[in-house]
């Protein structure tokens, strides 16, 4: 899964180094070098200022025994962690059942996409069979279109699956679950079948030849080779539906059932400068569980994302 | 062989076996339950979509040709049931009526009118004494006001008879006993009260029903349907009702409520395109979403660009930290960006106010002027997508070739010559289709826009409710769900069919770019 970007990164730093001696040809060669290093991690860090102030904010603001949004300093005037606690106690702000809620959800439905979608990926790549081009191309087709346009529809079908089976309808989490994993096979089936066409086949076929099934070269050949792809697309997709919010707020009513994001919109939208503290130390713990999450992968899901990925 | 490996195959062979039936098992039982709840609903379309479905499932279980199928079954049946079946429905919906008022199927309707009833002038009263037995089935006595006692029992209604042991009557001559069950009085009436309420007890062309605490009144039926017209029969007032969009009709204007859905061709589409009022704010809400969905990339994409070239150098100190700090914005979730965001824009608490007006004595309606509002928007998104940028700028840079830096110094290209000859040009060709992905996502990016602000400020005299920051997606949403007159869902339905079309454009130009640029390069 790693791009083979070493290569043309190390003859890069080649060419930078011999472009000091031909001193004639670079205009940037009148400007000393280190200072021209320095104003390079002046500019980085001036982007990093940009990209982390409002996290340090919010942190400040959670530890700030203040909870009002007018009276928020930079510097607090001595930390409590008041806040955070009240994330436990709040009734108006059952922060942790949005929380359970959202991993809950989140968590079945990238479990469930990287079942599913490998494999149908498996079989997109390995087999040849009417219908495959047919299949690939409408599935193509169909990750192009935003499956939330189809608000209206989602709505009323889960209203008269609702009334069938109640566990499945509206302001159910089965029911989102089903809603998301829907939306995510299209994408995450030609994502992977993209990674399962560069494994070789020699490997499961002398599998089949010593007798084993397509489904057991699957488990035991194939998956264990694509654990990498497999990783990315449970990190994406689990990042994909913690922070869905048209359609959770569409499906789900009841404030016991609530997702974090629409919980926290639903918790902020009146007197959000009064609950400015309580929302700070929400917002801070919501935010830490998935960058704890992402860091470790973060070189596979960054390679995966710039393989050609369309997904923000 | 290895015996063991052998071994283990076959075990393996019997839990594929195993998963087989067990899988047709659970599909099927969840298939024949389902069906029959359906049909006792008497919703047949669902039920023949059901019959369907599960036949093929076990076709493709069953059958050997098949088996590639088998793997995309499950992605499959999740595909087609939440997005090929709504992407459809919503075709469907736009073409209709569906809104407050106009929720129900025809026949629903008819079959709610058809349970409404009028006290007409001649009507009867009941005293009644109501009991109930150990399955909590109840027993009505019902006594008329000319004396005589009715038994409603078992959902059946009969004279009572004086001679029938069952019962028990008192001196004044009234039921105060039957046999089996308990009479229920008192304060316990009222736990029965809803179930009371429920019945129609026929007699003749006549339904008792409860008119009070203590009393069954006879009530007639207000509407009778005529099928072969199409019309409703008011036998109340004797007017007749027939349907014109929607809803029962009669011809001095009044309407039955609740209407139904029906079929009204293009009219919501000309509604967007043909009504002054609402095509104004479809323009103005589609310019907007162009220019946010264009500046956003723009300058998102800019700084992206930037911050790579600046990091792609493998002799930089701290590389793979700076990078790490740096996609802090893109990792934390949007919704939770979105509103510490608002928090900080806020025009009177926030702290970029509070700053700006302690150091300049100024302070900017941020997200309260359209123009403000609206840059500020863009502002947020920058800072959202901008380490995404990065990455795949990141990726692309490393990706040109060497050799063509080196022959374009030893031609005397400068570092500004050598950027736009050949690094964006050779950037666009892999980061094109990319960054036509990102417009089509800001196109639709819902969530920033209604955590921030909402679509507002509203903008004064707009036919629907469209504010000065609604991006088509956030107009449909509020048109659907929030509106002011209650859910217009065909319409919604019809604005979404029509952001469908857009964002097909947008991915086939995104699709055709790809190839031409292809080309190029090669």
């Amino acid at each position: 899964m790693r791009p083979s970007r070493s290569t043309a990164k190390s003859s890069q730093h080649t060419v930078n180094t011999r472009s000091s001696g031909s001193r004639f040809r670079t205009p940037r060669a009148h400007i000393p070098r280190w200072l021209g290093r320095l104003f390079r991690h002046f500019l980085i860090w001036l982007a990093i200022a940009y990209a982390l102030l409002p996290v340090l904010w919010i942190f400040s603001a959670s530890v700030n025994p203040s909870s009002s949004l007018s009276t928020q300093t930079f510097l607090p005037s001595r930390i409590t962690w008041d806040h955070y606690r009240s994330l436990f106690s709040n009734p108006e702000y059952p922060f942790f059942t949005w929380l359970l809620n959202t991993l809950k959800v989140s968590g079945i439905t990238a479990i469930g996409t990287v079942l599913i979608c490998s494999l149908g990926a498996y079989s997109f790549s390995r087999f040849r069979f009417r219908g495959r081009r047919v299949g690939l191309m409408a599935m193509l087709l169909v990750q192009m279109f935003p499956q939330m346009l189809a608000m209206v529809a989602l709505f009323l079908l889960l209203k008269s699956i609702g009334d069938v089976v109640p566990a499945l309808g509206l302001n159910t989490h089965l029911g989102l679950i089903m809603v998301y994993l829907g939306g995510a096979m299209g994408f995450n089936i030609w994502f992977m079948k993209g990674y399962f066409d560069t494994i070789p086949r020699s490997l499961e076929e002398s599998a089949l030849v010593d007798g084993a099934t397509p489904f057991q070269a699957y488990i035991r050949i194939m998956l264990p080779l694509v654990r990498p792809i497999m990783a990315v697309v449970l990190i994406i997709q689990f990042m994909t539906s913690y922070s869905e919010y048209i359609l959770a707020s569409i499906l789900l009513r009841g404030t016991e059932k609530l997702t974090l994001s629409v919980g926290l919109r639903f918790f902020t939208e009146q007197a959000f400068n009064r609950r400015w503290g309580p929302f700070a130390a929400g917002a801070i713990v919501g935010g830490v569980i998935v960058l704890i999450l992402f860091l470790p992968v973060q070189r596979l899901v960054v390679s995966g994302l710039t393989q050609g990925a369309v997904k923000e | 062989m290895d015996p063991r490996f052998t071994c283990t195959m076959r075990s393996q062979s019997v839990l594929g076996l195993t998963f087989k039936i067990v899988s047709l098992g659970i599909i099927d039982s969840i298939g024949i339950w389902g069906a029959v709840s359906l049909a006792f609903q008497s919703s047949y379309t669902l039920l023949t979509l059901l019959i369907l479905g599960v036949g093929t499932l076990n076709v493709v279980i069953l059958s050997k040709r098949a088996y590639p199928l088998r793997y995309l079954l499950p992605g499959l049946v999740f595909l087609a049931a939440m997005v090929v079946y709504p992407l459809l429905n919503t075709f469907y919906v736009s073409f209709t009526n569906l809104q407050t008022g106009n929720l129900l199927s025809k026949d629903t309707v008819l079959h709610l009118l058809d349970e409404r009833y009028y006290l007409p002038e001649d009507s009867s009263v009941f005293d009644y004494s109501a009991f109930s037995d150990d399955a909590d089935a109840l027993a009505l006595a019902l006594t008329a006001s000319d004396g005589k006692v009715w038994i409603y029992e078992t959902e059946e209604l009969r004279e009572a008879d004086r001679s029938d042991p069952a019962l028990t009557f008192d001196d004044a001559g009234t039921v105060q006993g039957i046999e089996g069950y308990e009479i229920v009085e008192g304060i316990d009436r009222y736990q029965i009260l809803s179930r009371l309420e429920a019945l129609a007890i026929p007699r003749g062309d006549q339904y008792l029903r409860l008119s009070g605490i203590n009393e069954f009144k006879a009530y007639r039926k207000q509407y009778t349907y005529l099928a072969e017209t199409d019309q409703l029969l008011d036998r109340q007032t004797g007017l007749l009702y027939a349907p014109i969009d929607g809803k029962f009709t009669a011809e001095d204007g009044t309407q039955i409520e609740p209407g139904y859905q029906i079929w009204i061709g293009g009219e919501n589409y000309s509604r967007v395109f043909g009504n002054a009022a609402i095509r104004r704010d479809f323009v103005r809400v589609f310019v907007w979403t162009i220019l946010w969905s264009l500046f956003s990339v723009l300058f998102s994409f800019s700084l992206g660009l930037g911050l790579a070239l600046l990091l792609n150098d493998r002799a930089l100190r701290f590389r793979f930290f700076y990078r790490t700090l740096l996609l802090v914005p893109y990792v934390m979730p949007v919704f939770i960006s979105a509103l510490v965001w608002r928090g900080m824009f806020d025009v009177n608490f926030g702290i970029i106010n509070r700053s700006f007006s302690d150091w300049f004595g100024i302070t900017v309606p941020w997200l309260t002027h359209p123009t403000w509002a609206k840059a500020t928007l863009v502002f947020i998104n920058v800072w959202l997508s901008f380490p995404y940028m990065m990455l795949i700028s990141l990726g692309a840079l490393q990706s040109i070739p060497n050799q063509l830096y080196e022959a374009a110094r030893v031609d005397g290209a400068g570092m500004w010559k050598r950027f736009h000859r050949i690094t964006l040009p050779l950037l666009m060709i892999s980061l094109a289709p990319l960054l036509i992905g990102s417009f089509a996502f800001a196109f639709n990016n819902f969530t920033l826009i209604w955590l921030v602000t909402s679509g507002r400020p509203a903008v004064f005299g707009a036919a629907t409710p469209a504010g000065a920051t609604d991006i088509l997606i956030s107009w449909t949403y509020r048109i659907a769900f929030q509106g002011g007159v209650g859910n217009q869902l065909g319409l919604a339905s019809a604005i979404s069919v029509l952001i469908f079309f857009m964002v097909g454009t947008i991915s086939a130009i995104g699709f055709r770019l790809t190839r031409q640029l292809e080309e190029v390069y090669k």
